[in-house]
Parts: C-alpha cells; sequence; structure tokens
C-alpha cells in the first residue's frame, strides 16, 4: 500500500479540497450556501452519503461487473441518498426545507460519484472510508467557508443553529452603519464569490 | 394544461432558467462551455434527453404515487434516466448515425448532468402539473440550458483572447463571467 489511512484522510481536507481543487459538483456549492448552517448542513449530509457508499463500494468491487459498475455505483449511492432525505425530514426539518431539491440531487453530485470510481472500487474498505470521510469534510469546510463569507457580507449577521445543538448568533458585526452587499445572497452572488474565492485559492496554493 | 403556454415557456427560459437562477446543471455549463462547438452538440443533446426523460419519468412518477411508493423516487428516476440515456445512445448510433456523430462524447456525460434529474424532480413535485404542462416545463428548462450555455461560450472564446491575471485564470474567471451573465438574467425575476 503505498499510502496510509491518515494520508488518505488528510488528502481530503487540503491537496484534493473539493470543490476548489477538483472543480466538480458545484451545483449544491453555489444553491446552499446563502447561509453558513445551509452549507454546513449540505457538507454533512454529502459526507455521509459518501462515507457509506465508498464502504459499500469498496467492499462489493469483487461482485460488481466492470461493465455495468456506473449503474450499480448509482443505485448505493441513491439508497443512502434516500436514507439522509428521510433522515433529515424526521430530524431536521428548517435544514431540509431550506436544502430542498438539493438533497435527492446529491445522488448526481459529481465528487460522490467520482470517489467510488477513482478510489473506493480499487481499494480495500479501511482507505475507502478515510478517502470518504476527508473528502466529505473538506467539502464540509468549503461550503461552510462560502456560506460564512456570503452571509456575514451579504447580510451583516451570522447565525449558526445545527440540530438545536450548536448555537452561535452574531448581529451586526461591522456596526449598525454598514450597508450588506445583498448582491451576495442573490444568484449572480453565488457565482462571483466562489470565482473570487477560488482565485484566492490559487494564490495560497501557489506560493 | 393548467397554465397558459407562453407563461410557462417564459417563466422556464429566462425567470427560473435552469443554471442561472436555479444553480443545477453547473458541470456541462462550466466544462463544454470553451468552445462555441462543443457547447452547441450539449445544448442540443440536453433538449433531446431532457424531454424523453420528462416524458418517462411522468409515467414512473403517476405510478409510484398510485402504489403509495414515493420513497422509491430518487432510486427509480436515476434508474431511468441512467437507461434511457444508455438507450438513446444505442438507438442513434443504429437509426440516425449523423445525429449521433454530432452528439458524440455528451450523451453519456448526461447521466450526472443535475439538470435533467432536477427538471424532472421539479415536476414531479408540483402537484397540479398535467403531463403537457410537465412537458412544455421540461422544454422551457432544456431550450433555457442551451441559451445560457451558448452565451456563456461566446464570451469564454473572447476571455482566452483576454489577458487574465494568473490566479484568476480559467474556472475563476469563469465563474466570474457566469455571475454576470446571471445578473442579466437575475433583472427577469419577479416578472412571472
Amino acid at each position: 500500500m503505498a499510502k496510509s489511512i491518515a494520508q488518505e484522510f488528510k488528502k481530503g481536507l487540503w491537496d484534493e479540497i473539493p470543490p476548489f481543487n477538483l472543480v466538480l459538483g458545484l451545483c449544491p456549492v453555489l444553491a446552499v450556501t446563502k447561509t453558513i448552517a445551509g452549507g454546513i448542513g449540505m457538507g454533512l449530509a454529502t459526507t455521509f452519503v459518501l462515507v457509506c457508499s465508498n464502504l459499500l463500494v469498496s467492499l462489493l468491487r469483487k461482485v460488481i461487473p466492470p461493465k455495468v459498475r456506473i449503474a450499480c455505483f448509482i443505485i448505493i449511492i441513491a439508497t443512502f441518498v434516500t436514507i439522509v432525505k428521510f433522515a433529515l425530514e424526521a430530524y431536521a426539518y428548517d435544514l431540509y426545507n431550506e436544502l430542498g431539491m438539493f438533497i435527492p440531487l446529491i445522488v448526481v453530485n459529481c465528487v460522490v460519484l467520482g470517489r467510488s470510481e477513482a478510489f473506493a472500487y480499487k481499494n480495500k474498505f479501511a482507505p475507502s472510508i478515510a478517502d470518504g470521510l476527508g473528502i466529505g469534510l473538506g467539502f464540509t469546510l468549503s461550503l461552510g467557508a462560502i456560506g460564512a463569507v456570503r452571509e456575514i457580507l451579504g447580510t451583516g449577521n451570522l447565525t449558526f443553529n445545527i440540530l438545536g445543538q450548536f448555537k452561535y448568533e452574531a448581529t451586526e458585526i461591522f456596526g449598525s452603519s454598514f450597508e450588506p452587499f445583498t448582491f451576495l445572497i442573490e444568484a449572480p452572488g453565488a457565482f462571483v464569490c466562489v470565482g473570487l474565492l477560488l482565485c484566492l485559492m490559487n494564490i495560497v496554493g501557489k506560493k | 394544461m393548467t397554465e397558459p403556454f407562453f407563461e410557462l415557456m417564459f417563466a422556464g427560459i429566462f425567470v427560473n432558467n435552469i443554471v442561472l437562477a436555479q444553480f443545477l446543471g453547473q458541470c456541462p455549463f462550466l466544462g463544454t462551455s470553451k468552445k462555441m462547438s462543443t457547447a452547441t452538440g450539449m445544448s442540443m443533446a440536453v433538449v433531446f434527453v431532457l424531454i424523453l426523460a420528462a416524458v418517462f419519468t411522468w409515467f414512473i412518477n403517476n405510478l409510484l404515487v398510485k402504489h403509495d411508493l414515493d420513497y422509491l423516487q430518487i432510486v427509480s428516476f436515476i434508474l431511468v434516466i441512467a437507461s434511457l440515456v444508455q438507450f438513446v445512445e444505442m438507438f442513434l448510433k443504429k437509426m440516425v448515425p449523423p445525429l449521433y456523430s454530432s452528439l458524440g462524447i455528451f450523451l453519456p456525460l448526461i447521466t450526472t448532468n443535475c439538470a435533467v434529474m432536477g427538471a424532472c424532480l421539479i415536476n414531479a413535485g408540483k402537484e397540479e402539473y398535467l403531463f403537457m404542462d410537465c412537458i412544455i416545463n421540461a422544454l422551457a428548462y432544456a431550450i433555457g440550458f442551451g441559451l445560457a450555455l451558448i452565451l456563456f461560450a461566446g464570451v469564454r472564446e473572447r476571455i482566452i483572447l483576454a489577458r487574465v491575471p494568473k490566479p484568476l485564470e480559467d474556472a475563476s474567471i469563469g465563474l466570474v463571467t457566469a455571475g454576470i451573465i446571471a445578473l442579466t438574467f437575475y433583472t427577469f425575476q419577479g416578472m412571472v
């Protein structure tokens, strides 16, 4: 084995952090990052699907014939997405409403299918879990960061509440005279914001 | 039909543009927009598959609702779309070779295009929609996708000639450009 399990985990957090270093799966990145809570919730849901589908694909990799592997991956992923959808509907209804259609759409997120194809199908189950967890948490981190930038600059406030457990609330971070960039929480602002963050990542990464 | 034809079309193409207002189908939008010819190929393939997928998923969805199997929606939709794409590919290869060679590699890529899956889910979520509404809605979304992609490809072909700061190159400047195009579509907001 070329890499240790810890290394497989770590690469998702910086070297191959989605969506910045692999520009894939941009739809949820743009759509659900109006608030930091939406971004992190989406990231965690994707992480769950990634870990479970990676585990199952790597366990079944000797059984799945190469010719129909993509179809098999998609069914495995769709099953876990259904589980996530119903779990969120039952336990985190606000988040479920905020993410809306993008929960079922995790199934066509290129990041998830990409990891099954590129990693889990060729590796044992322990590194596959580490890989799924690393990429998933990297995805959560980036979504949270984009959400934070858009929420703080776009509304001037920051509210954070996941399942009523972790609460954080700050209003008027820049003082009352600050005029929020409402542009950033609208649709066009999402593109510009992600584009500029990508540019920032390029500057930091190239050093 | 429950809503007038023109209203559905206008809302689908401009107001709720699937790429620029609803953020679906970003991967092909950024991936195939570097050249005008690939952008037109992809747009045609999407129009073709999206309408077919809307027809099939309408029947599947009705069947699922009738038998109280709503929880199978995600699995069955993605399976139908994936097999539909395979079938269309084989059919075109055999029966209409010129169309097949012009769509080329874009057909298999459509399976993971969330615009197709997304449009089907939007249709399934609107209970008041009749069959024709769904088809027209799908047609409008597909045309909206094509319009956005072709406009974007036109701008990107020009950007290649411009001198872009090093860190902004490629995907980064692409996203900022997409944001400016989205701004023009944003002015339609609230019209329908």
